[in-house]
């Protein structure tokens, strides 16, 4: 680490387990779910929101001296939805039949409340660089969690990752799926995404007991 | 016939909360306690209903291909749709700025219920994702926009009605510790979706494929009798009886 401080690495790994934005902090969980059936989209998402949530911190505490308080949500939100126009963009350039699965989640990137948390919390009262490191954490740890649940989705609901087979053929009956081994269906439905972060949860908090809650 | 369908659809079908997991963030933050559920459920409705046909109205005539033809036949060709993100969102933004004014100015007590929780919802997903299917799914006139934001809305409140009554009364089990607060909700918020699955049943001619089939089998009995099969079709027919009797 000679590149960052002690103070810095803390912003970019703190967020990666025992302050996670999805799991402990709760925040940006309505796109984390809907598109985590399968490990690309998983994947891209996780990729879009590093660079606008990255982005997004530095533009807003490069400006955080010139935004008058009242407006403050309104020059946020612009500025998410200039950085999430230019991923659409991008998306729907180089890859599109990727953009169209993921079709409104891309604009719902937008609204994601980790990214105004975090313009709120932290790049309003911080210099751009650590501003930059704190926003790359967080949107790391979103990633994380976005790509384990998408992993075990896909592999267990359709046997595949990035559409590979690797449990063997479901039709042809062969590798593990000649012992009888049979996809779970349900993996691949909506409410499962629920469940899998219900479960995440459940193993992060009884491995760290600090984190359980007071009821 | 066309609006009770939406109507039914966007509340049980196309849930926000159970079909597409919008607006989860403050609909697990603000679930703690039945009373403040109602009053940001109402303030979701409410403000769902005043922004989908407002950014219908500005999806039409400003944004879609061709939509600026009204400006002079030389617009006919612009297309703005990139900036639909940046437009909705702003019109949202300022919409619940001008509700909060407006509502504080003319009834206080409502204010007083559903102040604190405008704000928070400029930022919630719900409002511009029902914006943005809205624009996808390209409803046709003003009315239906209107119907699908107020039914949105209601499914929305409906959803987080729930969750809260589950929350109040779970504080009385014994749930293991590490699932305690965040963890159980979730995984009852799954069950609850994967109740709601089954109203995918209740209106037929969901899907376009769907849509097709019916129309097959709703043909009536005496225009079926009318429609001959051709030459061709009958020896196929013939053939195929054949070769199944050899």
């Amino acid at each position: 680490m000679g590149l960052l401080s002690k103070k810095d690495s803390k912003l970019i790994f703190d967020p990666l387990a025992d302050n996670n934005p999805i799991t402990i902090q709760v925040l940006g969980i309505c796109s984390a779910l809907a598109i985590t059936a399968q490990l690309k989209p998983s994947i891209v998402m996780a990729l879009s929101v590093i660079f606008v949530l990255g982005m997004g911190n530095v533009v807003i505490s490069l400006m955080r001296n010139i935004i008058p308080s009242k407006i403050r949500i309104i020059v946020q939100l612009i500025v998410v939805a200039t950085l999430v126009i230019i991923v659409d963009l991008v998306l729907k350039a180089f890859a599109y039949e990727l953009s169209k699965e993921l079709s409104v989640f891309i604009g719902l990137i937008i609204t994601n409340c980790i990214i105004m948390g975090r313009f709120e919390a932290f790049a309003l009262g911080n210099g751009p660089w650590r501003s930059f490191l704190d926003g790359v954490g967080n949107a790391l740890g979103y990633g994380i969690i976005l790509i384990i649940v998408g992993f075990f989705r896909e592999l267990l609901g359709s046997g595949t990752l990035f559409g590979f087979k690797v449990l063997g053929d479901s039709v042809e009956k062969t590798g593990l799926y000649a012992l009888g081994y049979e996809n779970n269906g349900f993996m691949v439905l909506p409410p499962m995404a629920l469940i899998v972060v219900g479960i995440i949860i459940w193993v992060q908090r009884s491995r760290n007991k600090e984190l359980i809650e007071e009821l | 016939m066309e609006h009770l369908e939406l109507f039914f659809k966007s509340i049980f079908v196309d849930n926000m909360v159970f079909a597409y997991f919008l607006g989860m963030c403050s609909y697990l933050a603000v679930s703690k306690k039945v009373s403040t559920a109602v009053g940001l459920g109402a303030a979701v409705i409410f403000v769902l209903t005043v922004t989908v046909p407002l950014n219908w109205l500005l999806d039409q005539y400003i944004l879609q291909r061709g939509a600026l033809v009204w400006l002079g036949a030389e617009y006919a060709d612009y297309d703005l749709s990139f900036l639909s993100f940046i437009l909705f969102i702003a019109t949202i933004a300022t919409m619940v700025q001008l509700v909060e004014i407006v509502v504080e100015k003319f009834s206080p007590s409502l204010y007083n219920s559903l102040g604190i929780f405008l704000p928070l919802i400029a930022v919630n997903c719900a409002i511009l994702g029902g914006s943005l299917f809205m624009q996808s799914r390209e409803i046709e006139t003003l009315g239906l926009a209107l119907n699908y934001g107020f039914s949105s809305g209601i499914g929305w409140f409906l959803a987080i009605l729930a969750i809260a009554a589950i929350r109040e009364k779970i504080r009385y089990s014994n749930v293991p510790a590490p699932l305690r607060g965040l963890g159980i909700t979730f995984i009852i918020t799954g069950l609850m979706a994967i109740g709601f699955m089954s109203f995918g049943g209740m209106l037929t001619g969901g899907d376009d494929a769907n849509q097709e089939v019916e129309v097959v089998s709703v043909m009536p009995v005496n225009e079926m009798s009318n429609t001959e099969p051709s030459e061709e079709a009958l020896q196929e027919i013939q053939t195929e009886v054949n070769e199944t009797i050899e």
